[in-house]
């Protein structure tokens, strides 16, 4: 069995290298789905513990005895890249899993996101995951499971508060002290700053204890912020920060392509399996199926879905960009684009008419109404989940003298006040690697101010 | 040039056994959640336990709902009205079924963190509870009093070269063994003088038995409630008696203007109707001391739960049998479930005990009006237990 899978492996890739499909080599890996289905849950091969992954990995549990979700394979971008196979697949199922995969991994060779986050990476995020569990494990050993906990209830809390503009490579927000004082050493970095529009704060975030540069420069990035900034971390606590910062990084551009990425894949699995003479015609038709299993807009027995499946938007987009506009600019969409420009720009109102797509309200008792089917609101409803890495834009705007942190809300920007309850117990987990008071300020439901409030305990 | 090839590795079975095969990561972090949870029930374990539910579980474990817990994120307060993007067969303005309210809005959220968390039980046993709450309550682990009771036991002591063939020590014959063959190693491997037996000796332990006496006035003023707190309080002064005693009687004795013995499982049951002379049931108190419970042989307890009624006219008897049992006796309380506050330990019965308490007996009386207060009581009884041990 695992020699046709081999051989189908060697052929698919010719016929995928043929019709212009370019990635690193992949290690195919066939484990067993209970591993498959932690990989899924923690998002990694390895990864630090946390008992957050035991909750999602018990729902996870729930769900598969139910029946209600499958796995098929798991993939890391890398050089070489990294794909888990289900072993309890048939082979068939695992033919169409591996041109699958060969799709992800021409996408994260390629796409714009995708490059950028391996570049500050290194190409092997699956090891770079794992040592920071290493170094964690060993953490714990030093410093106790209670103190490491604390410290990963606050940074998992804000794992997706990352700016990924300014990338994971950042000096400290007080390098510009460290700037200035060697300014009048460093020739060159001399006549650097006397170059116009180099003044003293252009290129550092400013410093956050800086009263007049505070309101400007809000920082995005909380979990760098809490690691640079704390008054009294140790430096093991920031460490940790940093590893987490680190993974969402990686993450972040799986999150911000799903639909073009999943939606890539499953194209490619289709049209290599279309044009593979070498897999006898029942195994393609079970393989067949198992696509229209995986990219189908619903449940076969309902009518409608309250959701889009992103792998059948994004497969049929790609088809429709590929019919119309030919394979060579599909290429460049998939250089260039995310879901964001993805959806913007290639999401037509025919095609969203041709997938039925809809926007609805769900009332408080669950009735469901059907709102419309404008291409604009259509795509911004499907973009809304996916803005700021899926999370309310929280900044951190300044530290008081006695150190009290002040986070700021952005309500304007999501359109409404955080949740209160659960604001209350994010500043708790942040306030006890903080060690100062933690104020966050939000709207409530009728748009008034309110002042989150967590002092130092 | 050609580029590098993928590879591909099967699973490698039974031989080529993987690290995942030998150790679930998901499973190691739900115990750890688990442990969070009990930790969560154990910090607020007198409310837990307060429901009294404990004490009728035969197998001696309780089961509590708890909620999975929710490690928490910033997020959006939710509107009323939800809005998101479907697909399908639907017109505008069509009306549909259920959504759920809180489902992820969108992309392949794990599930985990969802508003509608599953309940589950955790199981804790009962012995647990009580390690956890003579933690929690700072109460302190009595030693068995070494008073004038004497018990003869046998206790383990030294070797000899003979004995029973069960009372063969191994370890020690072999180490003769080896002694030997060391200075002369042409010996055989065991010779009959290598064995050693471990002897018995008999000595006098400080008496590890004891009985406890539950009175009860179960007169038609006896609340409910007054019947709850009651139980509560002896149910766990007798787990912490049980840590210090081997052997532990009870005797449940119930009365109103007469007094009989009854089984603990009829004991919470029994409702009398009349009034209260409690001097009855230390009649039978005694009489049972009498004839079972050799004040030589038992630490004594005796602990009594009324509301503080009593008639006037046994003030003296029941007095006078109070001091003649504090004399045998290692403690006697008095548990008052009075109807009000302000009226706590001032009633008629509060009277005898204070009295017998001043008068040098090992007593004391203790308010019992709310589950609280329980708490405040069974530290209270405890401690003094402690004093009376170290002094």
């Amino acid at each position: 069995m695992t020699s046709t899978l081999e051989d189908r492996l060697v052929k698919l890739e010719v016929l995928g290298r043929d019709q212009g499909l370019d990635y690193y080599p992949v290690t195919f890996e066939e484990v067993p789905d209970s591993f498959m289905m932690e990989i899924a849950v923690y998002g990694l091969p390895v990864r630090m513990p946390h008992w957050s992954f035991g909750v999602r990995y018990i729902y996870q549990l729930i769900q598969h005895r139910m029946g209600h979700s499958r796995l098929f394979e798991v993939v890391f971008p890398g050089n070489p890249g990294q794909a888990y196979l289900a072993k309890n697949n048939s082979v068939q199922e695992n033919t169409l899993v591996t041109a699958h995969v060969l799709g992800h991994a021409d996408f994260s060779k390629n796409n714009e996101l995708f490059r950028r986050s391996q570049k500050q990476l290194g190409y092997k995020i699956v090891e770079l995951a794992a040592s920071h569990a290493r170094r964690i494990a060993m953490a714990i050993e030093e410093h106790g499971e209670a103190k490491v906990e604390r410290v990963l209830d606050a940074a998992l809390a804000l794992e997706s508060h990352i700016d990924v503009f300014k990338g994971v490579r950042r000096g400290s927000p007080n390098a510009s002290d460290d700037a200035k004082s060697a300014t009048s050493k460093d020739p060159f970095k001399a006549r650097f700053q006397d170059l116009p529009g180099e003044g003293d704060d252009a290129g550092n975030p400013g410093s956050m204890n800086d009263e007049s540069s505070a309101t400007a420069a809000a920082e995005r990035d909380l979990l760098w912020f809490l690691a640079q900034s704390a008054p009294e971390m140790e430096p093991w606590e920031r460490d940790i920060f940093l590893a987490v910062r680190e993974e969402s990084f990686y993450f972040y551009p799986v999150f911000a392509c799903q639909i073009m990425n999943e939606g890539w894949a499953s194209y490619w699995h289709a049209r290599l399996l279309r044009e593979a003479d070498f897999i006898p015609q029942s195994d393609y038709l079970d393989a067949i199926k198992t696509h229209s299993d995986v990219v189908r807009p619903h449940a076969a027995d309902k009518q409608a879905s309250l959701n889009v499946n992103p792998y059948h938007l994004g497969f049929s987009m790609w088809e429709k960009i590929i019919e119309e506009q030919g394979l060579e600019k599909a290429f460049e969409i998939r250089a260039q684009d995310d879901d964001f420009s993805f959806i913007r720009n290639y999401l037509t109102e025919d095609l969203a008419e041709e997938l039925k797509l809809f926007r609805y309200e769900a009332d408080k008792d669950g009735t469901v109404t059907i709102l419309d089917t404008d291409i604009n609101e259509l795509r911004d409803q499907i973009l809304a989940p996916k803005y700021h890495f899926g999370s309310p834009t929280v900044l951190a705007q300044h530290v008081d003298t006695d150190g009290t942190l002040h986070l700021v809300h952005e309500h304007e920007t999501d359109g409404r006040g955080l949740d209160l309850g659960r604001s209350e117990k994010v500043l708790e987990y942040v306030q006890r690697v903080w060690r100062r008071p933690v104020k966050l300020e939000t709207v409530d439901a009728t748009g008034t101010p309110r002042t989150v409030d967590c002092p130092a305990s | 040039m050609n580029p590098t090839p993928s590879t591909f590795s099967a699973y490698g079975g039974e031989t080529g056994r993987q690290w995942y095969d030998l150790f679930s990561r998901g499973a190691r972090d739900w115990l750890r959640h688990n442990d969070k949870i009990r930790e969560a029930v154990k910090a607020k374990l007198p409310e837990v336990i307060s429901n009294a539910e404990v004490m009728g579980s035969g197998d001696r474990t309780v089961q509590i709902p708890v909620r999975i817990m929710e490690h928490f994120r910033f997020r959006l307060r939710q509107n009323a009205k939800q809005q998101g993007a479907g697909q399908g067969d639907a017109k505008p303005g069509d009306k549909m079924g259920q959504k759920k309210r809180g489902q992820s809005e969108g992309g392949k959220e794990a599930g985990g963190e969802g508003d509608g968390g599953y309940e589950f039980a955790v199981e804790l046993k009962v012995d647990d509870i009580i390690d956890w709450l003579w933690e929690e309550l700072k109460l302190p682990n009595l030693e068995a009093k070494s008073g004038g009771v004497k018990d003869d036991e046998y206790v383990r002591e030294g070797w000899d070269r003979r004995g029973a063939r069960s009372r063969l020590d191994r370890r020690r014959s072999m180490k003769e063994a080896i002694k030997r063959r060391a200075v002369n190693s042409k010996g055989p491997a065991f010779i009959d003088e290598d064995l050693r037996f471990r002897q018995l000796a008999r000595r006098q332990q400080p008496a590890t038995q004891a009985v406890v006496f539950f009175a009860m006035d179960v007169s038609s003023s006896m609340q409910v409630r007054d019947r709850q707190l009651a139980k509560t309080f002896f149910f766990w002064v007798m787990q912490g008696l049980r840590r210090q005693y081997q052997q532990i009687d009870t005797v449940f004795v119930a009365h109103t203007v007469k007094a009989w013995e009854f089984e603990e499982s009829e004991f919470f049951q029994v409702r009398g109707s009349g009034g209260t002379v409690a001097s009855t049931a230390f009649d039978v108190v005694s009489q049972a001391i009498q004839d079972r419970y050799d004040p030589s042989q038992y630490n004594i307890y005796l602990f009594y739960a009324s509301d503080g009624e009593n008639f006037r006219d046994d003030h003296d008897k029941a007095e006078g049998l109070l001091r003649s049992l504090g004399a045998q006796s290692s403690f006697m309380g008095y548990i008052e479930t009075p109807s009000s506050e302000d009226r706590a330990l001032t009633t008629e019965t509060a009277k005898i005990f204070s009295a017998v308490t001043e008068s040098g007996a090992p007593s004391d009386s203790y308010a019992l009006t709310s589950n609280d207060s329980i708490w405040k009581a069974i530290r209270g009884f405890f401690q003094e237990q402690l004093a009376g041990e170290a002094a």
